[in-house]
């Protein structure tokens, strides 16, 4: 038997070729915007993942340290440490700014970290062993194993790189001693410091004469810090979370996230409302999509009624025919599928937001694209099965 | 009025291979409505070439269409090879089958498809009646070789010039071997020589397998070759007798 569905795609095989690619680019763009919307989701977590705490401590009341401020003494963190299950609890400062390595300028958020409980996986060079001025930096930021990067007054060295270390909104992290990292947050830069520094000293009150000792005290407590923005705890195994979050916030009067928890509201609320939009582009994209895959198969059909109107007057079945429309149109779907998914395969590195291109997604491109084929080519069908045999020597 | 009554007849050799009775045609209704057959019968016998004139107009190709089961007649009765085809509506459901098996229609233009070459065009047919690639491929060479289009076959249809796309088209409305032809001006985009070729082929199937063929022309040098011809007027069909010229006399004539 004779392929009608082949001869006639071979017969026009560049229009058919150029409409599945053209199918296959709307594909693309659908998947990269599923894409985006899993980047952001999974940008939440790569936080969460690395810092690998089974409790948030934040500030009483607060969403902290990344939906809100958080603010807390670092010395509070002993006080967790004595409670029953708590096996380890650090602070942590975050603070997110634009730090500049040459002619670049990257926007990077800082984690201050005790340096001995660092253990992050890296991809180069080793954790930060000194308790100044060293940083490891995640592979987006551009930084290389060696580079000297300035932040405010002094220079810190790259001494390792970490893969897919990012804030919730997607920015490379750097790591950093807490100090470090207290330091910059809290403190200025030389300019600053040497106008304020004047200024104490031009007070009397604070610089009494023959009294030294007090002007340094002053300048001590000022310029120093003793905040952090959240402790993180580790829980002896067996603990349960929850109970433990209960005891730190009626002892110690601090708000405590355990990880699915906190989980929630790097999900939930800080980002609900980008990935939000993002859904949003995505159900119109698939369905402005899904409407031209139709209409693209349908007219495909429609142009081909006088050809059916012969080969139904010469005596073929339905079934021939309809068989024809459906493999074309699946054809097409499967063309634009392919295309779609290398185009974005291809394209998804150049974006600068993170694309996670999910196997599910791809698979539950493919299973759309194949319902909407056979939804459309089922109109096509009908319209097909409907058009008389004698149509086609009209005059 | 030369219109011929028939009465049943038992055996199945004289039985006609197409009764019409009393048929009408209209198209459109109102004013704007065509009256393109009225009272329109005749009878064509297994291995008969029959002629049909009549000037444009007149209802030629409405009558083969609805011989043809193509278009739905207003009234009256066909009647195929004594199976009762058409009464008050149509008494076939599967008409596509019936057009498959047992109508061979050339149209007055080939009406090919496209996308299929010349041989594919012919072999599709037999392929339809579920006939192995080999046997319809086996036909369409056949075919071709009697239409002498052979060195065409592998032809695209937009390629094949008008007479060779009718060539094909005939070859395609004889592939099953209907009892029945209706050929529309068969020979209209066709040379003399040609032409009578065909008109002598068609004539040859008749005789060798009792096929019943009704051929509308208007060509002069084609109409002496039928015994028996209709003329369409006003529509109603009017036999006549017609001379029935041998072949070998007009080849020679060439
Ligand atoms: N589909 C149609 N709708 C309306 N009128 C039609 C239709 N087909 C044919 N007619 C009219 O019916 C009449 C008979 O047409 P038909 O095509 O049968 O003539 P014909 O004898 O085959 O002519 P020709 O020799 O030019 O092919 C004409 O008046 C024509 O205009
Ligand atoms: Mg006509």
């Amino acid at each position: 038997m004779i392929s009608l569905a082949y001869r006639d795609v071979s017969n026009s095989f560049g229009r058919y070729l150029l409409t599945g690619i053209g199918l296959g680019l709307l594909i693309g763009v659908t998947l990269t915007m599923a894409g985006v919307f899993r980047g952001m989701v999974d940008d939440g977590k790569a936080l969460l993942r690395s810092a690998g705490a089974d409790i948030w401590v934040v500030q009483q009341n607060t969403l902290g340290p990344f939906a809100e401020p958080s603010s807390l003494p670092d010395d509070i963190y002993r006080g967790i440490l004595a409670l029953e299950g708590v096996s380890q609890a650090t602070n942590v400062a975050y603070l997110t700014l634009e730090v500049s390595h040459g002619s670049r300028s990257v926007r990077v958020m800082l984690e201050g970290i005790d340096a001995d409980s660092n253990r992050l996986p890296l991809t180069a060079g080793r954790p930060v062993s000194r308790s100044h001025y060293e940083l490891v930096a995640d592979e987006r930021s551009g930084f290389r194993v060696g580079d000297r990067i300035p932040i405010h007054r002094h220079e810190y060295e790259v001494v390792g790189l970490t893969r897919g270390m990012r804030s919730p909104s997607g920015d490379p992290m750097l790591f950093l001693p807490l100090k470090d990292a207290q330091e910059i947050q809290f403190l200025k830069d030389n300019d600053a410091l040497f106008r304020d520094r004047r200024q104490l000293q031009e007070n009397p009150r604070l610089n009494p004469p023959g009294n030294p000792a007090l002007l340094d005290a002053v300048e001590e407590s000022l310029f120093s810090n003793h905040r952090v923005n959240a402790v993180l705890v580790q829980l002896l195994p067996g603990t349960n979370p929850w109970q433990v979050a209960d005891e730190i916030e009626k002892w110690l009067r601090l708000t405590a996230y355990p990880r699915d928890e906190m989980e929630e509201i790097l999900i939930g609320q800080l980002i609900a409302m980008a990935s939000k939009q993002i859904g949003m582009f995505l159900v119109i994209l698939t369905i402005v999509s899904a409407a031209i895959v139709a209409l693209t198969i349908y007219s495909m059909t429609q142009t081909k009624l006088k050809e059916i109107a012969v080969l139904k007057l010469i005596g073929t079945r339905n079934a021939l025919i309809s068989r024809m429309i459906l493999l074309e149109a699946i054809g097409l779907g499967m063309i634009g599928f392919l295309t779609g998914k290398l185009a974005v395969t291809y394209w998804a590195p150049l974006f600068p937001k993170h694309v996670v291109l999910l196997p599910e997604d791809t698979f539950r491109a493919l299973l759309i694209t194949l319902v909407i084929c056979v939804l459309a080519s089922i109109a096509g069908i009908r319209a097909a099965l409907r058009v008389p045999p004698g149509s086609a020597i009209g005059g | 009025m030369a219109v011929t009554k028939t009465a049943p007849v038992e055996n199945n050799d004289t039985q006609p291979a197409i009764l019409v009775e009393n048929l009408s045609k209209t198209y459109g209704s109102g004013s704007s409505a065509v009256h393109a057959l009225k009272d329109a019968s005749m009878q064509v016998l297994p291995g008969e070439v029959v002629g049909l004139l009549g000037p444009s107009g007149s209802g030629k190709t409405t009558l083969l269409q609805c011989l043809g089961a193509i278009i739905d007649p207003s009234g009256g009765r066909i009647t195929l090879g004594g199976d009762l085809l058409f009464e008050n509506g149509w008494q076939y459901s599967d008409r596509r089958t019936l057009r498959r098996d047992r109508i061979g229609f050339i149209f007055q233009r080939p009406y090919l498809i496209p996308f299929m070459d010349a041989t594919e065009n012919i072999a599709f047919l037999p392929m339809l009646q579920g006939k192995s690639n080999k046997q319809a491929y086996a036909r369409a060479a056949e075919l071709l070789e009697m239409l002498d289009i052979t060195e065409r076959g592998g032809a695209r249809i937009e390629q094949l010039s008008g007479g060779e796309q009718q060539r094909v088209a005939i070859a395609r409305a004889l592939a099953n071997r209907p009892p029945i032809v209706l050929a529309d001006e068969p020979t209209a985009p066709l040379d003399s020589h040609r032409a009578m070729s065909v008109m002598k082929l068609l004539h040859k199937m008749a005789a060798k397998s009792g096929t019943a063929i009704i051929v509308v022309t208007h060509d002069e040098n084609i109409i002496p070759v039928f015994k028996r011809l209709y003329r369409l007027r006003d529509g109603v069909l009017h036999e006549e007798e017609g001379e029935g010229r041998p072949f070998d006399y007009l080849n020679d004539e060439q």
